[in-house]
């Protein structure tokens, strides 16, 4: 009984160290092409979701062929999280106010402008609430007051995630004339629903709701037509200046978070910039929606409110660490 | 109600035709999940097994505090090796966030309570009867271990299951750990998180029909090794 015992020691000895081997291998491979040089670029769900940066993707590493583009989607909000701890190589966003808090507070080199588009504000076809050809603030006063007096008909379904959509429509509300944290995000508002999701998601529930909601344009169109005709949703409130939506792009600075990849940030970034860049982000989505999803910054400065430094020039920040 | 016979259609499709991308994710899911399980099985067993034939003050507390953790969210240990990881983290000179290998930490760290744990009752279960009889016969205390462990192979492995099955399904450390990141990171369940939010629901659908029958696949396979 005990030479099997002992047998059974060597077994299991020679069967942990097979296991152990297999392991260091199974880790060994995934390591392998840690190798290749990646950019980390943390993105808006909206940019990702529409397609348009798998193209670009393609694109760039075909130009640079020892990069890898890493695209990570999450809201505006996280991404600037992710910025803030270093845990990015070029960020592609759409809150004004956030990015030039982020590049003042010294964690990104320059901001670029390198897309516009709009914001669409979508609701049921009845539309009970009365916006359609309002611009944007009447469209929210009039959310606003018949949803306060009704409930059951009117309801507005709100990101609520930290995201550049999010930030939108609070600037939205406040130039409608509310404060959004005292009087239209408080528990008691049966109408304002919190998603806490990404703009899929939110236009999902919305859609199931019949309910108002403030979305991108192009994860609109890109939706509407994967949800294969179970959508209701119509745009109701679209392209006025007050729904402007600006992406910038903003390389990592290495002197406050050294070992980012800033090289390639930078030439990202300018490729972005570049004639070819600027052709590819505008003319996205014809084949696909009939129409295109965004349109490039370059030669739209003045309408986006973009400054003729920032405004689709390359950018020659320099990559010196601290 | 379309969507989930339309997700086995699609799902069937996937499967025979082999679509490049989706034959990509699945086998990275698989590698990921498979080489945590490994880990974790290598540091958990053991572990375990020292708690159980080990006896010292706080085990039961040591005991509870471990069976506690198996109800931890995935997102809660997503965020807790995220913060690990990140530039700005004790380990973030190791540039593991956003890769493979920061996720198989990741899904290493959040089976390691259920691994640990349920390797305790698979080798309680057997523990006392055999620990009495293999000292009667002389046995030394390493003897007794290793045929305690023996006799108690059949639960280990359900153990090993029950923590592949977890680290395969799960979503929270996936997403924050890996980022979804398509052709380096994407597996199946962040693939599945994605499309869903995206509305192609069928594709949703048909790749958590991909992920069951891969679980199906790995269940039959270890079962028949421990029928042998």
């Amino acid at each position: 009984m005990f030479n099997l015992v002992i047998e059974m020691e060597r077994k299991l000895l020679k069967i942990s160290v097979l296991i152990l081997m297999l392991a260091m291998i199974c880790i060994a491979t995934q390591a392998a092409d840690s190798n290749n040089s990646r950019l980390k670029l943390v993105t808006t769900t909206s940019l990702h979701d529409t397609g348009l940066l798998d193209v670009i993707k393609q694109k760039f590493e075909e130009k640079y062929n020892n990069v890898s583009l890493d695209v990570i989607s999450v809201g505006t909000g996280i991404a600037i999280q992710y910025g803030e701890r270093g845990d990015a190589d070029v960020l592609l966003i759409h809150d004004k106010t956030r990015e030039v808090k982020f590049v003042k507070d010294g964690h990104g080199l320059e901001r670029r402008c390198v897309a516009y588009n709009y914001f669409n504000i979508v609701g049921p076809k009845d539309d009970p609430a009365g916006i359609k050809g309002l611009n944007a603030t009447a469209a929210f006063k009039n959310i606003f007051q018949k949803g306060k007096a009704d409930p059951t008909k009117v309801t507005f379904v709100s990101r609520g995630d930290g995201s550049g959509t999010h930030s939108k429509e609070q600037t939205l509300w406040k130039a409608a004339g509310y404060n959004y944290s005292n009087q239209v995000n408080t528990s008691v508002n049966r109408w304002y629903l919190e998603a806490g999701s990404g703009m899929g998601a939110t236009l999902t529930m919305t859609n199931e709701k019949s309910a108002y909601t403030l979305t991108d344009t192009s994860t609109f169109m890109a939706y509407n037509s994967t949800y294969k005709g179970n959508f209701t949703l119509v745009p109701l409130v679209e392209s006025t200046i007050d729904l402007l939506n600006v992406y910038t792009a903003i390389a990592e600075n290495p002197k406050k978070h050294p070992g980012v990849n800033c090289e390639m940030a930078n030439k990202f970034i300018n490729f972005l910039v570049s004639e070819e860049g600027q052709k590819l982000v505008g003319g996205y989505g014809m084949d696909k929606f009939g129409k295109a999803l965004f349109f490039p910054a370059k030669g739209n400065c003045t309408l986006i409110g973009c400054s003729s430094g920032e405004c689709a020039v390359p950018t020659n920040a320099s990559c010196a660490a601290a | 109600m379309d969507e989930i016979s339309a997700g086995f259609i699609r799902a069937i499709q996937l499967i025979i035709t082999l679509n490049p991308e989706v034959v990509e994710i699945t086998v990275r899911s698989l590698s990921i999940s498979l080489t945590s399980v490994l880990i974790a099985s290598l540091v958990d067993i053991p572990i375990g097994g020292l708690i159980e034939f080990h006896d010292f003050r706080g085990k039961r507390a040591l005991i509870n505090l471990i069976q506690t953790f198996y109800s931890i969210p995935t997102v809660t240990v997503g965020l807790l090796v995220y913060l690990l990881l990140s530039r700005s983290g004790p380990l973030g000179g190791m540039g593991l966030l956003f890769s493979p290998a920061g996720m198989v930490i990741g899904q290493t760290v959040l089976i390691t309570p259920i691994m640990i744990g349920l390797t305790i009752s698979a080798l309680r279960g057997v523990s006392v009867q055999i620990e009495e009889t293999a000292l009667s016969m002389g046995a030394t205390n390493l003897q007794v271990i290793f045929t305690i462990m023996k006799e108690a192979r059949v639960a280990v492995v359900a153990t090993v299951l029950l923590g592949f099955g977890r680290a395969l399904s799960e979503v929270g450390v996936a997403m924050m750990i890996g980022g979804n990141i398509r052709g380096y990171t994407r597996v199946l369940t962040t693939a599945i998180s994605l499309e869903t939010s995206m509305g192609d629901l069928d594709l949703a659908m048909a790749l958590g029909i991909i992920l069951i029958s891969i679980s199906l696949v790995v269940n039959l396979a270890l079962n028949r090794v421990q029928g042998r």
